[in-house]
């Protein structure tokens, strides 16, 4: 809406400014305005989850898993490290815990622990080489590794081969599954915005910014990706053992392209950058895609309609618009 | 001995001799000024000290040890600080917020004992130190808004914050008011009686000639000449290949 003569005006809350420090907090409405945003989604996802029928909650474990996926691949482009290969880490993670579960037995509450690590881990060994490239060269590599593992496994036959391996250990319960994954998800997130307020996450930033800068200042940049990719890879090696229990199977499809590309449109539509808008992207666009179901082979064209419609309504992302609305106010201004 | 030897050192990309043979000595807490017109390889001889490029041959021994091979950030931490010529600070920082990065280095860390203290109050410290008044709100503004001269003593304010032996400064003036570079000079000269070693990479030669103890003349990759800055004034090639026949 367009006003002749007039223009719009926008002012940063006082509140926001003050709040910005949180030793500026003095009123229990400057402490509800930060949590507000905060314990919504919370207490929201909590409620809603556990009212669904089972089907739907099976979906908000997919969406939660999508979601950590996204947040990862936020997490490494704000580091620097634009990654086109979440599938690699995912995959890396489920095979672990399946190979665990299959063949040594071990339980569920050792699996997804050790697949976290191992895979995170696997995954900073595999990648390290190619460390040193910067922007569309590494995220070519992370595109091309998932795609050659998995003709690797098909033509070796190794861990099952084309068949995966079924039979692993169920979830104990649904419940304890469905608290455990969302649990798991907002520690990420907020886990991952605390370290960017840290001295630390702020060089992983400055790196992206100008490495060339960051190692000028005496700073060993790679040693820094190498770590920020750990802590990528290990959210969603995390994912991928939880998926795999979650399904009971592992196999060549978690190396699909799906879990690579999806994350990012999620970061598109939600907001590059900032951590909490590919979380919100994956909740848009994963339970997006189950409700098109009933539309057959037409959902993938919706999907796709809706997809763009969003990025070019809202190019910032859906997060950026939100939390500009919340922190500034807006009024017409007549024009001299 | 020298504190900076650089020998020999020469460097092409593909047909383009950019460095040949190029040797240079710099002694303690002096200012070497290098000149050169555009295209003479002054910013790749600052590459190969620094450890950006690796020269095809030569050596470049700091204190006795050999820096060609090291990384830049080893380089930076032995003491061997760069400013850029082109400035890129950390843009989505505060001002003193961008010295967090520095104030990290293994090279602070080893000069304050081990830990890193405030940084914050140490990055206002520095910054106060190049210009950057602590009561105005320039050192809280984000970087992408504060204008060319600040960025450039942003940049002088890194090498600080390290606390380096040799700061090589690549065309610091470049860019820059005459009223911002005289308010610039005081702070290198202050650098000069602390004991500092700096190499100042240049075209405002008035300025420079001022303060150099030492002028080396690069041109198509070459050192044509070296010596204190009156000599190079008169001298005849330096004249025909830099200043033009005119001056």
């Amino acid at each position: 809406m367009m006003k002749e003569n007039y223009r719009k005006e926008r002012i940063a809350r006082g509140i926001k400014a003050r709040s910005d420090d949180i030793y500026a907090l003095n009123s229990y409405r400057e402490i509800w305005y930060l949590l507000f945003p905060r314990l919504v989604p919370i207490v929201g996802v909590a409620v809603i989850a556990f009212m669904l029928p089972l089907y739907w909650q099976k979906v908000v474990i997919t969406t939660c898993i999508f979601a950590m996926l996204a947040v990862s691949w936020d997490f490494l482009s704000s580091c620097g490290l634009l990654s086109l290969g979440q599938a690699l880490f995912f995959g890396l993670g489920s095979y672990t815990a399946g190979v665990l579960n299959h063949y040594l037995h071990l339980p569920i509450y050792l699996t997804i622990p050790i697949a976290t690590v191992v895979g995170g881990f696997l995954s900073t060994i595999i990648l390290l080489p190619v460390i040193r490239l910067r922007g569309i060269y590494f995220a070519m590599v992370t595109l091309i590794l998932p795609l050659m593992i998995m003709r690797v496994i098909e033509a070796t036959r190794i861990f099952g081969g084309t068949e995966g391996i079924t039979g692993l250990s169920p979830i104990p319960s649904n419940w304890a599954g469905l608290a455990f994954i969302i649990a798991a998800m907002w520690a990420a997130l907020f886990a991952l915005r605390r370290f960017f307020g840290s001295d630390y996450g702020l060089i992983s930033v400055s790196i992206r910014d100008n490495d060339r800068g960051v190692m000028a200042s005496g700073i060993n940049i790679y040693a820094f990706k190498a770590q920020a990719l750990f802590i990528g890879a290990s959210i969603c090696a995390f994912c991928g053992a939880f998926m795999t229990h979650s399904y009971q199977f592992t196999g060549m499809p978690v190396f699909a392209m799906e879990f690579s590309i999806l994350p990012i449109a999620a970061a598109a539509i939600g907001g590059i950058g900032t951590l909490a808008g590919p979380l919100l992207g994956a909740f848009v666009l994963v339970p997006l895609s189950e409700f098109l179901r009933e539309f057959g082979t037409m959902r993938i064209v919706f999907y796709g309609l809706i997809l763009v419609i969003c990025v070019v309504a809202l190019p910032e992302g859906i997060f950026h618009y939100l939390s500009r609305k919340y922190s500034e106010m807006e009024r017409w201004v007549k024009i001299d | 001995m020298a504190l900076l030897e650089i020998k020999e050192i020469s460097k092409t990309f593909g047909g383009v001799r950019a460095l040949e043979d190029v040797s240079v000595a710099v002694e303690e807490n002096t200012l070497l000024g290098v000149i050169g017109p555009n295209g003479s390889g002054k910013t790749t001889f600052v590459n190969c000290v620094t450890g950006f490029v690796r020269p095809d041959k030569g050596s470049v021994r700091f204190k006795g040890r050999e820096l060609i091979g090291l990384p830049p950030y080893t380089i930076t931490n032995l003491g061997v600080g760069r400013a850029f010529q082109m400035v890129k600070p950390f843009f989505h920082l505060p001002a003193f917020k961008n010295l967090i990065v520095p104030l990290s280095s293994k090279r602070v860390r080893a000069s304050s004992a081990g830990g890193y203290g405030d940084k914050d109050a140490m990055a206002l410290d520095i910054l106060e130190e190049v210009g950057f008044e602590r009561d105005s709100s320039v050192p809280y503004k984000t970087a992408s808004v504060l204008p060319h001269g600040y960025l450039k003593r942003l940049e002088l304010a890194r090498l600080i914050a390290l606390k380096c032996d040799v700061f090589i400064l690549d065309e610091l003036f470049s860019g820059l008011s005459i009223a911002e570079v005289t308010s610039i000079i005081p702070i290198i000269e202050k650098l000069l009686n602390e004991g500092k070693t700096i190499i100042m990479v240049e075209h405002r030669l008035k300025e420079l000639f001022r303060i150099a103890n030492k002028v080396v003349v690069l041109n198509q990759g070459r050192k044509i000449k070296e010596g204190p800055p009156s000599e190079i004034l008169e001298d005849e090639e330096v004249r025909k290949a830099y200043l033009g026949v005119e001056v």
